[in-house]
């Protein structure tokens, strides 16, 4: 592979070897036959799923476990609509992926050839960037391209379209020096006059909070945000996307804030003087109202995306840049401080509101959720699907370390979870990884069962079971006068038979005595297994603020109003 | 509130989906857009005319300066800019009223193109306060079709406000 000629499909290879990928998680089919040929003597392993969807959602799960960029890959037409909702999914929470896809031969394109889709323009609104190659000279470029913009200024997913006889064409392929591209620089470095801003808010500030998401984790801050907040004593709440960037066993720690958050991280804003934002965006499902969102607070936002400053919320001192760079200034310039009226005013909150549960009747999911976390000291990686059983680990599953709790946030993506769990796995083998479903989420990725089995992925599979999609069922039940239109989901397979089926073994938990050994065996055995939790029925997720609430708005059984 | 954003963006094919795109998603409304290659054969030059609070319109600057293949995104403002909008109007105009209508066209400099028993042609260029007039002047005679380009413009190298840009 020196001199001479190489085909599209092998400069394709060729450059994802040169990138540094070691796993692609594909599909193939017709219109990607010549790079699986050449795939097939590469020194990349190819993790073969049962859907694309699961492969899109396995390079997601695989780049946030490692932080490394993740790579999928499938057929044109239905195999690259497939991939649509995993890149949907990776665009919501800035997640970098590459998607390489097959398309029909260039001359066929726009003639509803057969297996032919517009995934350029399909996938225009959900990616970072991408592309069409017409023409194999551009192949090199565009992948170098490629994992540049995924991976650079705010990460997302980029995808490739390559026609079929652009992968079997030959070129003499030209070297290509660096990545030029004009009006992509993203910034890093903060302004130094916002920074003095800054350390002149927090000087000022009695009743400061941070509020800390997924920027923190894909700039690599957690370091230098533990410093800051050591030396600065400011208490600090972690949007989902953020779990893990702060100890949640720290007295400093909020956990959560937001619709599903902690009472007392949602009152801590709600008095807050100083609110330091990082890495987030003001989701609506954290600041509902936007207008009742820390109403006594200046708002200081970090952020390296300079339209997300702005766009939801009014800010007092913006500042566009990495924050690991910026938080490094920070620590330089900032004064160690002592708080004690304001911690000892969160301590109060979190005696006056702590979470709980009740722990009669039925398996409660909290409570297995928080056996797990007890029994890993979260130590290991967690992936969760979407709807309660999500919201429940995100309350009581307390980690310590960025990318150890893998969920979809932006997009709120069922099916996500287990597919994810595959890709953290397959990242990063030395590492336990549990994926907790519901019954619901876990049905619309069933078949990634045999990926797991083929490849041995050792992935411990926690399906929440309650016979419902519970989270649609918890609205209805609240706003809805309990007419559960659709939502109970009356036949369910037996998911221990279908681990059976692909001989993956499964346990079945109904009592709360059950929870902790059933675990302990599970985590110790090699190999993938199942676990179906039997839980209550019509247990709902507390606290909850409704949609477009203010922050101390809190609804649900047994509260006070 | 209007603004006018004017971008340069990479020639290729596909960049007008992307930054149509973008305003369709965000929910944004394009009352005008026109693009056209600039003095760089590699570069075309995007010019949109787009109605929003100031909010919106920081919003769509800033969501334009994301794309990739946007090299520069500017304001234009309109005091400050040159701009120009070319329209092609067909208007009933009976042999009788043919002599009314020239003489409105004439007076703002608007040019007949084509004429028939029934119809006349007239092409006219101006700013968006020009282009107004001159609509509203031929209201009284009946519309047949209209084809509008959509705003064009570049800043004022002059930087003089006023007398120049209203012609």
């Amino acid at each position: 592979m020196t001199t001479g000629k190489k085909t599209g499909a092998q400069i394709i290879i060729q450059g994802l070897i040169d990138e540094g990928v070691e796993t692609i998680f594909g599909f193939p089919g017709g219109a990607v036959i010549p790079i699986y040929d050449v795939l097939y003597d590469a020194p990349i392993r190819h993790i073969l799923t049962r859907h694309e969807q699961g492969a899109a959602h396995a390079a997601d799960g695989f780049a946030r476990a490692t932080g490394q960029t993740g790579v999928c890959m499938a057929t044109s037409g239905p195999g690259a609509t497939n991939l649509v909702t995993g890149l949907s999914n990776a665009y919501m929470d800035s997640i970098p992926i590459v998607a390489l896809t097959g398309q029909v031969a260039v001359p066929m394109i726009g003639n509803d050839s057969f297996q032919e889709a517009d995934i350029y323009g399909i996938t225009i609104p959900i990616t970072k960037h991408n592309y069409l190659v017409r023409d194999i000279n551009d192949l090199p470029r565009v992948i170098k391209e490629a994992f540049h913009i995924a991976k650079t200024g705010r990460p997302g997913p980029v995808l490739i379209d390559i026609p079929k006889d652009i992968q079997a064409a030959e070129v003499r392929p030209r070297k290509i020096g660096s990545v030029r591209l004009p009006g992509y620089s993203p910034l890093t470095k903060g302004h130094p006059r916002q920074i003095e801003a800054i350390v002149q808010a927090i000087k000022n500030a009695r009743r400061p909070v941070i509020y800390a998401g997924g920027g923190v984790v894909s700039s690599e801050a957690s370091d230098e945000l533990r410093k800051f907040v050591q030396k600065t004593r400011i208490p600090i709440t972690t949007t989902l996307m953020g779990k893990g960037v702060f100890p949640e066993h720290d007295p400093l720690s909020l956990g959560m804030l937001g619709m599903h958050g902690t009472k007392y991280a949602n009152y801590a804003i709600h008095e807050s003087d100083l609110i330091m934002a990082m890495g987030v965006r003001f989701d609506d499902r954290v600041a509902g109202n936007v207008q009742k969102f820390a109403p006594l607070a200046k708002i200081i936002h970090i952020d390296i995306d300079p339209a997300e400053i702005g766009k939801r919320m009014a800010v007092d001192i913006p500042i566009v840049g990495d924050l690991k760079s910026i938080l490094a200034m920070l620590n330089q310039k900032i004064q160690a401080q002592d708080r004690k009226r304001w911690l000892n005013r969160i301590a109060h909150l979190k005696q006056e509101y702590p979470l709980t549960f009740d722990h009669s009747g039925p398996l409660k999911p909290q409570f297995v959720i928080q056996t797990l976390s007890e029994m890993t000291k979260g130590e290991i990686i967690v992936t969760t699907d979407v709807g309660q059983h999500q919201m429940w680990a995100a309350l009581y599953y307390k980690t310590s370390e960025a990318r150890r709790f893998i969920s979809s946030g932006g997009a709120g993506t069922m099916g996500f979870g287990f597919p994810a769990a595959i890709g953290a796995q397959i990242g990063r083998p030395d590492m336990t990884v549990v994926a907790l479903s519901g019954d619901g989420s876990f049905q619309m990725c069933i078949q990634e069962l045999a990926t797991v089995r083929m490849h041995s992925i050792p992935v411990k599979i926690f399906i929440f079971n309650n016979g419902y999609l519970g989270m649609v069922r918890q609205w209805q039940e609240i706003f809805h006068q309990r007419r559960y239109s659709h939502t109970h989901l009356e036949f369910n397979p037996d998911f221990c038979k279908v681990a059976a089926g692909y001989e993956i073994p499964a346990f079945r938990v109904t009592q709360p005595a059950k929870v902790k050994p059933t675990i302990e065996k599970a985590l110790n055995m090699d190999g993938p297994i199942l676990i179906d939790f039997r839980i209550a029925p019509e247990e709902n997720v507390i606290p909850m603020i409704p949609p477009g609430g203010g922050q101390t708005d809190f609804i649900g059984e047994g509260e006070e109003e | 509130m209007h603004k006018m954003i004017s971008i340069l963006v990479r020639n290729h094919p596909g960049v007008l989906s992307h930054v149509a795109g973008l305003f369709t998603r965000r929910g944004y409304n394009i009352e005008s857009i026109a693009a056209g290659e600039t003095e760089n054969p590699d570069v075309t030059r995007i010019t949109i005319v787009v109605a929003g609070d100031e909010a919106i319109l920081e919003q769509v600057t800033k969501q334009l300066r994301k794309l990739i293949d946007v090299i520069k995104v500017q304001d234009l403002s309109y005091s400050r800019s040159i701009t120009r909008e070319l329209v092609l109007l067909t208007i009933y105009s009976p042999v009788d009223k043919r002599a009314e209508v020239i003489n409105t066209a004439n007076t703002f400099g608007a040019t007949v193109v084509d004429i028939t028993d029934k119809t006349m042609t007239l092409e006219f260029v101006g700013d968006a306060r020009k282009v107004n007039t001159i609509m509203r002047a031929l209201e009284g005679f009946k519309v047949k079709e209209v084809a509008r380009t959509g705003l064009v413009g570049l800043p004022l190298e002059s930087q003089i406000e006023g007398s120049l840009n209203m012609l």
